[in-house]
């Protein structure tokens, strides 16, 4: 699919602004009627005329408003300012502001490892590969979820050129590693750099894309600028930000999350209502922008696509 | 004396106020949008974190005059715990009605089978007593039960640090600093230390 605008299906911003603005009366308001119990309110009405003063930039329109479930897209404020990047800061409201210095240029990244043609790609060489708009569900491990309109393109082109070789079997991912411009990697208490990693079949699938924007736009930085992966069916922290290196490898790579507490964050790490993290539920999830919980659905709602490579694979094993 | 007017007749009052603060502080940022894109989410960490706070506050009341020998933190310690009780309900609602939308088999599923969950429900159950018992007829009526029943506000506190500690992810450091504080205020008034302590401190006051 080529990323084309027709003037028809352009996003009124007012339109998801007025969404979040209505959220956020009506908890305002909910939270207002638990102290004053005697409070009798009207709901608050849609306002789609009045312009909001907090949104910071402009988002480009985008080619759709809703995911193939008919689910409306998470809002650019909401995308951009709502973020779990622990390089900068386990706090998902400060991300924004603290990477908006981190330079993406210059910027490569090696793809080598089991390969025929290991290569290293300047951030310019990917653009070489035609972007694709990919409005993808995000289904964090936390149990809260998002709609985002990515712009990206299969990881699978890359693999195309470099040829894996034959006993190549899974994919390592690895981040920017730098304590200097991030000073919580000189934390220990999680092991530096970010790895993440993907079956070589995995990897190869159509939906598992390299995004390099959002929302028409290049990616913010606090989105893992300039380019991170994007595994819509797997929980969110399989989506590696700010990507250095592409491994092909014969071994089921460790990964950051894995090694942090491999109980609780396996190397599949499939969305899948069934299976639940051992701490707390992932039957159900906060669709940011909604009061309440909706069900979580198995692989997030791509099962018709995915569920084939995990044929006759224990799920609550492979978690 | 001025400060000792002060200190009897509007250290209450302002602590009651500034207990009070957070709720139109919460109303505000509800209606401005500032308690993130998960604004539910948002409120119940808030009104969970200002409920472990004062929690804490009220924990530190009795080392304040035992060692420091400020005596008007004993006037605030009962409605330090009170309002700890107060935002505790006001987190429980929300992750009742907003959070879940009264989905009772989705609640009873996270409140019986996650631990953190569970573990924060018994915290707030226990707090249920000591709120009703901290007005009277009851601290008279209980008589030396009364101490006795609002021990029970050490465990509870453990728990609530426990519960902060089992909803975050690895790498997140701060509910550990508050399980810390909460162990340092229980060990200041094991007898030994308490006594040690103070007399070193009042020595150093008075010379």
């Amino acid at each position: 699919m080529k990323y084309k605008i027709d003037p028809s299906e352009i996003t009124p911003r007012q339109l998801y602004l007025s969404r979040r603005q209505f959220i956020g009366r009506a908890s305002a308001l909910t939270a207002g009627a638990f102290i004053l119990a005697a409070c009798k309110g009207n709901l608050p009405v849609v306002e789609t005329g009045a312009p909001l003063s907090t949104s910071s930039s402009e988002p480009s329109p985008v080619g759709a408003t809703t995911d193939e479930l008919g689910d409306p897209l998470t809002s650019y404020q909401d995308v951009t300012n709502y973020n779990n990047y622990y390089e900068f800061s386990t706090n998902k409201q400060a991300v924004a502001k603290l990477a908006a210095d981190f330079p993406t240029s210059p910027w490569s990244i090696e793809v080598s490892g089991l390969v025929n043609n290991p290569r290293t790609y300047t951030i310019e060489d990917l653009q070489n590969f035609e972007p694709e708009e990919r409005i993808c569900r995000l289904r964090c491990v936390e149990a809260w979820s998002m709609v985002i309109p990515w712009l990206g393109f299969p990881l699978r082109k890359i693999l195309d050129e470099v040829e894996p070789a034959s006993d190549a079997t899974f994919v390592k991912f690895t981040a920017i590693y730098d304590t200097e411009l991030l000073p919580s990697q000189n934390s220990t208490s999680l092991a530096w750099p970010y790895v993440e990693g993907l079956r070589l079949d995995e990897a190869m699938h159509d939906l598992t894309i390299l995004a390099t924007g959002l929302y028409g736009e290049a990616l913010p930085n606090q989105n893992g600028a300039p380019v991170r992966l994007v595994v819509p069916w797997k929980y969110g922290f399989k989506s590696i930000k700010a990507i250095v290196k592409i491994e092909l490898v014969d071994y089921m790579p460790d990964t950051l999350w894995t090694l942090a507490a491999r109980d609780e964050y396996g190397f599949y790490a499939n969305v899948n209502p069934d299976v639940d993290h051992p701490r707390w539920s992932q039957s159900a999830e906060r669709r940011i922008g909604e009061v309440g919980r909706r069900n979580t659905l198995l692989f997030n709602g791509y099962e018709k696509e995915v569920a084939s490579l995990y044929a006759g694979m224990d799920l609550e094993k492979n978690f | 004396m001025n400060l000792k007017i002060f200190l009897d007749r509007w250290f209450p009052l302002l602590v009651n106020i500034a207990c009070l603060l957070p709720i139109p502080w919460l109303i505000f940022d509800a209606w401005r949008g500032n308690l993130s894109a998960d604004p539910i989410r948002g409120a119940i960490l808030r009104t969970g974190m200002i409920a472990l706070e004062l929690l804490v506050f009220s924990l530190a009341c009795t080392p304040l005059n035992t060692i420091f020998g400020f005596k008007p933190a004993l006037k605030v310690r009962r409605a330090l715990g009170d309002y700890s009780f107060l935002y505790t309900s006001l987190h429980f609602a929300i992750f009742i009605a907003l959070d879940y939308g009264f989905n009772l088999p989705l609640i009873g599923n996270e409140l019986f089978l996650r631990p953190y969950a569970l573990i924060g429900f018994i915290a707030g159950l226990l707090l249920i007593p000591l709120a009703v018992t901290s007005f009277p007829p009851w601290p008279v009526r209980l008589g030396k039960n009364w101490k006795r029943l609002h021990r029970m506000v050490y465990g509870i506190s453990l728990l609530a640090g426990i519960h902060f500690i089992l909803v975050v992810k690895q790498g997140v450091t701060e509910p550990y600093l508050w399980v810390i504080l909460i162990v340092f205020l229980l060990v200041l008034r094991i007898p030994p230390i308490r006594r040690t302590l103070s007399g070193f401190f009042t020595r150093t006051a008075q010379s």
